[in-house]
């Protein structure tokens, strides 16, 4: 599967990089945590989540179209579609929007799952997702009627959760859930609050220029028009760094050289994240993680 | 008492939920990209046999509960009470009719069984899956009738009664899958 995923990108001119992983920052997303590893002398490196971080000061830095095929580590995410280490491939076009990648993430699918595919592709807003699965909007929707709303689906989470916290657990368990067996959904427009690292698009109601795309209820990537703006970035980091903080999390050191690349001048692009071992899943039927992993997190 | 985080969920693990002790038979991790995670739990209750779902927010924690499973060999059954005891520190442990359940049926003196003990008290008993009973009375059968499927029923030195072929004969003993309550074979 590797040695077609290279092909597709040496088609079309796309330069394979690798990038470190040990770097001296991590991510400051309070959803995610980062294994550190002690280093003696110097400080604590961060093993990466993804490789966006690096691959951002790369466009930056001049490179054109780029693509890696990139270990990523996130500790305790450990499942039916998770291994605390994972693979992605991740990639970045300039000069285009997320709409057209989208175009080539259904292309690149389509070349590597062939008839695994059995459906035509729908696009639809995570709105619109909402809206059929569950008959709210999700972007007026406060943390009571989405409780409420849970509950009827035999929802009721033991912990506290805010409306971000329900809309994720809701999305996963019941809108992916209907997702066609075999057909790939491509989900856009997704709230402002989960913009991460993409571009925030002013309008009724204020979205992120972020989608998914699934085959069936599986996640299979998560793709961006990437945020170009240093001080947006910036700001996005500090309020991660306060919340984590305030959710007594572990502190991770800030990527100021992303910071320091994006004040330099990135290109506008588009970049998605792929989760390869789902992919290679799709494949070949797999219906546990461990399947594909040659050893899995508790035997390697 | 200790507590467990959602981290450390796994099949088998030993819990209180609702104040009953329960095993977690299912755990799945659910997370949509780059949001918040959760576990949705399977747990059977140990006292009940239930069978309930729960959604957990990540790093929520649970308390342990003190159960453990011990093989222990039966004693004798004074009428209300079965006693067994441990083959090694020789400790003797005394469960009820609800905790003994269906092994009852089963079990024969010294027979090791599975016992599940809550804070001490056992609050089920898994027989051994296969037992040799002799058979205390049945209807005589026919010699050399091995060819037709019919069956009659047999009772056994525990009082259990059991669907034999017709060939069996009273005082044979036999080899009976504890699981299924049936017959596999004869024992010679």
């Amino acid at each position: 599967m590797l040695a077609e995923v290279r092909a597709f990108f040496a088609e079309r001119n796309v330069l394979e990089v690798e990038t470190p992983l040990l770097s001296l920052a991590g991510t400051t997303d309070p959803n995610v945590e980062s294994f550190a590893v002690e280093d003696g002398e110097g400080p604590v490196r961060f093993l990466p989540t993804s490789p966006e971080f690096a691959m951002k000061r790369l466009l930056s830095a001049g490179l054109g179209d780029i693509y890696q095929i990139a270990r990523a580590f996130r500790r305790a995410e450990s499942g039916r579609w998770h291994n605390p280490e994972f693979t992605l491939l991740e990639w970045y076009r300039r000069g285009i929007d997320h709409w057209r990648l989208m175009n080539e993430v259904e292309l690149l699918f389509r070349s590597v799952l062939g008839e695994v595919i059995v459906a035509d592709t729908l696009r639809l807003s995570y709105r619109d997702a909402y809206g059929e699965a569950i008959g709210i909007d999700p972007h007026t929707a406060d943390a009571e009627t989405l409780a409420y709303r849970a509950g009827t689906f035999g929802l009721r989470p033991v912990g506290t959760l805010e409306s971000p916290q329900w809309l994720d657990l809701l999305f996963s368990e019941v809108v992916a859930r209907r997702f066609l067996p075999g057909r790939l959904t491509f989900v856009f427009d997704f709230p402002a609050e989960q913009a991460s690292l993409a571009r925030i698009r002013d309008g009724e109601p204020r979205v992120a220029e972020r989608f998914e795309v699934f085959l069936g209820p599986m996640e299979l990537g998560n793709g961006f028009h990437e945020l170009t703006n240093a001080d947006e970035q910036s700001k996005r980091f500090w309020e991660d760094t306060k919340r984590r903080s305030m959710a007594g999390q572990p502190p991770v050191e800030m990527d100021q050289r992303l910071i320091a690349a994006l004040q330099a001048g990135m290109p506008q692009c588009a970049g998605v994240a792929i989760g390869l071992d789902r992919l290679l899943m799709a494949r070949a039927g797999a219906t546990h993680i461990d399947e594909v992993i040659a050893f899995p997190w508790l035997r390697a | 008492m200790a507590t467990y985080s959602t981290n450390e969920f796994r099949s088998g693990l030993k819990v209180m939920l609702d104040g009953d002790p329960h095993n977690i038979v299912e755990n799945e991790f659910v997370k949509p990209g780059k949001g918040q995670a959760f576990n949705r739990v399977k747990f059977r209750n140990l006292k009940t046999g239930r069978v309930i779902d729960r959604t957990f927010k990540s790093s929520e924690s649970i308390e342990a509960a003190d159960v453990m499973e011990t093989e222990l060999q039966y004693l004798y059954n004074d009428g209300e009470l079965w006693h067994f005891m441990h083959p090694e520190t020789y400790e003797q442990v005394a469960a009820g009719a609800t905790a003994v359940g269906d092994a009852a049926r089963w079990l024969k003196d010294q027979d090791v069984c599975m016992v599940t003990l809550y804070n001490g008290d056992p609050i089920s008993v898994s027989p051994p899956n296969f037992v040799e009973l002799t058979i205390v009375e049945t209807d005589p059968g026919v010699r050399g009738d091995t060819a037709s499927g019919g069956t009659k029923p047999a009772t056994l030195e525990t009082g259990a009664v059991v669907k034999v072929p017709l060939f069996i004969e009273q005082g044979e003993v036999l080899r009976i899958d504890t699981r299924t309550g049936e017959y596999v074979s004869r024992v010679k």
